[in-house]
């Protein structure tokens, strides 16, 4: 194996790539000698699937130590020039609104966090794949979601300075009642044993659904003002190619290996894709109600990167192996015409008690909405809007009274409705050993039903706070119990990042001598 | 896309798409223009800082052409400094060039 320095000369006499990745992950492995190799990896078989051949694991990419730390580096050297670039040119304040940073506060909360329980994984199973192939996969994740981490740290640091909800995610993360969405999907998973968690997270997370997360967020991003945001979400999308890869071929993999093997994958497909479809009920809020300048839809960009890319593309390749599309995907499907106005509704109602504010969506908004959606947004979510209108101007913004049920599941608040039925509340209930569990739709029950004993120990915020282990009894002792400070909660018009906005735009229009009205605010 | 997994299987599988997402940068036109060339049935959509390149069936990324544009060299390697997303399977990633395609 030859590690020498690269020659820049076009007939090098360096080995190929195939040969230089045969040599890292064949070559450098071994057999045990002293101890029994199921000693050595303890953690494979209890889940039941069967591995015959660790060596027929083939990772396209064909990835080295040395290229990887190259490319690596350079992705973080261009990330650090611009994010340097934005705050000495205070970029912050060419933003197209302050409100945009709502949803880079519910990233730097819910995500972030994510990355690292991430990197914390992959690093175990680095240790516990009996193939060398998947062992330096999982290790290049592991080090790539410590990166992602660190980097949405630094980019978003810069905010901070300026912005509130931002300073305290990570004890947020362990506390507020939205963020335990995200929380308890990823502990569900790391919770699993290393082949389910590789068809969670490696699979369903980041093949299925991880372009619903960032790509139209990342242009969101762009399409906003928020270069550094852009910037890190590119930069951390290029690893997820590699990611999505070893998803893709762990899934492969486990079903080429034994037969046996098909329907246990099948089961946490099922499970997963809605584990995480779930999840991303706050990215599509994000997309349709968050960015001040749209860029499309959560309807469009369910239909463009799930419908076209994951179900049209993906599982008819999948099929060859008997692999059928996740149960209660038409669920999904159903419901993409209502997530976003259902979810957002909800969070716009209860933000006196978030990381974040949220306020009513402007006439230019609902037009916009109107015609994203439709079929649905007069019909049903307009009417709401244009009441909540009549109630601001009276004065009477609108906030609940009150704590929202969660479900058993995905602990989002059980504010979904029937498949089909957008005016039916889906309200699910399981028995379990006498008591009563409720879900928010057929994919949660279908979960909770499997496996009950696993989902009756879930960490509901609600409960929580109803027990007396959330710093008290009153909205003031709960939210100083998550960390949250003035100016971090409520509506967005009058806020502590509002006043400022207009503030320091004001400043900028003063100086200019040419008044310019900005959009939201 | 429920006509689409409905439809007739054989013809589905001759058309299903493969695609790749490109972050759209003055470092990655070249490479944007590279694969145009050597994929001439491909579609691109551009979004926000994206272009998203489909195709029928398969789309190659070729060492050779993407040297040519950039006028210097390039290592396969260094395609994923542009690539932010893709769908397909990666079937081959060599020297001399990329191949997405779907498997069966």
């Amino acid at each position: 194996m030859t590690l020498a320095p690269e020659k820049k000369s076009k007939k090098t006499k360096k080995l190929s790539m195939k040969a230089r990745y045969e040599a890292l992950t064949r070559g450098l492995d071994w057999e045990p000698s002293y101890v029994a190799k199921d000693e050595m990896f303890p953690h494979l078989d209890y889940e039941g699937i069967k591995i015959h051949d660790w060596a027929a694991w083939e990772d396209p990419f064909r990835l080295t130590i040395d290229s990887y730390c190259k490319y690596q580096a350079e992705k973080d050297k261009r990330l650090y020039a611009v994010l340097d670039g934005f705050a000495q040119g205070q970029g912050h304040l060419s933003l197209t609104d302050a409100s945009y940073l709502n949803a880079m506060k519910v990233f730097i909360q819910g995500v972030t966090p994510l990355e690292y329980g991430a990197h914390r994984h992959f690093a175990y199973l680095a240790r516990h794949f009996a193939g060398p192939g998947p062992r330096f996969a999982a290790l290049c994740q592991s080090i790539d979601e410590i990166r992602h981490m660190q980097t949405e740290i630094h980019t978003l640091s810069n905010y901070n300075k300026y912005y509130s909800g931002m300073h305290n995610w990570p004890e947020n993360f362990d506390r507020v009642w939205y963020l335990s969405v995200p929380k308890s999907f990823f502990e569900d998973a790391l919770s699993c044993g290393p082949f389910e968690f590789l068809i969670a997270v490696g699979f369903s997370f980041e093949y299925l659904l991880t372009n619903l997360l960032f790509v139209p967020f990342m242009s969101g991003a762009s399409f906003n003002g928020d270069l550094p945001t852009m910037t890190f979400g590119f930069s951390a999308q290029s690893d997820e190619s590699r990611h999505m890869t070893l998803g893709l071929e762990a899934i492969k993999f486990l079903l080429e290996q034994d037969e046996a093997n098909v329907e246990i994958v099948q089961g946490w497909i099922d499970k997963w894709f809605w584990r995480s479809y779930r999840v991303t009920a706050l990215v599509a809020q994000m997309l349709d109600y968050m960015l001040p300048r749209k860029v499309m839809s959560w309807k469009e960009s369910f239909e463009l990167y799930f419908e076209e890319q994951m179900l049209g593309g993906l599982f008819e390749d999948l099929a060859f192996y008997g692999i059928k599309p996740p149960r209660h995907v038409e669920d999904a499907i159903k419901e993409k015409e209502l997530l976003s106005h259902q979810v957002y509704w909800t969070l716009y109602q209860f933000s006196f008690a978030a990381g974040f504010t949220t306020t009513a969506p402007t006439d230019e908004h609902l037009d916009w909405l109107s015609q994203a959606y439709p079929d649905t947004f007069d019909k049903y979510y307009r009417p709401l809007w244009e009441k909540e209108k009549k109630n601001i101007e009276n004065g009477g913004r609108h906030f609940a009274r009150g704590l929202p049920q969660l479900c058993q599941v995905c602990q989002v608040p059980m504010l979904f409705t029937e498949p089909g039925e957008p005016s039916v509340l889906a309200q699910h209930e399981s028995e379990f050993e006498g008591e009563i569990y409720h879900t928010c739709s057929n994919g949660c029950q279908w979960i909770f039903d499997r496996e009950p004993e696993k989902y009756r120990q879930a960490w509901l915020p609600v409960h929580q706070i109803l027990q007396g282990n959330c710093g008290g009894p009153t909205v003031p002792d709960v939210l100083e119990w998550y960390g949250l400070q003035d100016g971090d909660a409520g509506e967005y018009i009058g806020s502590r990042d509002h006043k400022n906005w207009v503030a320091w735009q004001g400043e900028a229009a003063a100086d200019t001598a040419a008044p310019t009205e900005k959009a939201g605010a | 896309m429920s006509e689409q997994t409905a439809a007739d299987q054989t013809q589905t599988k001759a058309v299903r798409d493969v695609g790749v997402v490109i972050q759209e940068s003055e470092s990655n036109r070249p490479v944007i223009e590279a694969i145009e060339q050597d994929n001439p049935e491909c579609t691109t959509m551009h979004t926000p800082g994206l272009v998203r390149i489909t195709a029928p069936g398969r789309i190659v990324i070729n060492q050779e052409t993407v040297e040519e544009k950039v006028g210097r060299e390039w290592e396969t390697h260094e395609f994923q400094m542009a690539i932010v997303s893709y769908f397909g399977n990666i079937q081959e990633w060599d020297d001399d060039e990329i191949v997405i395609a779907w498997d069966h």
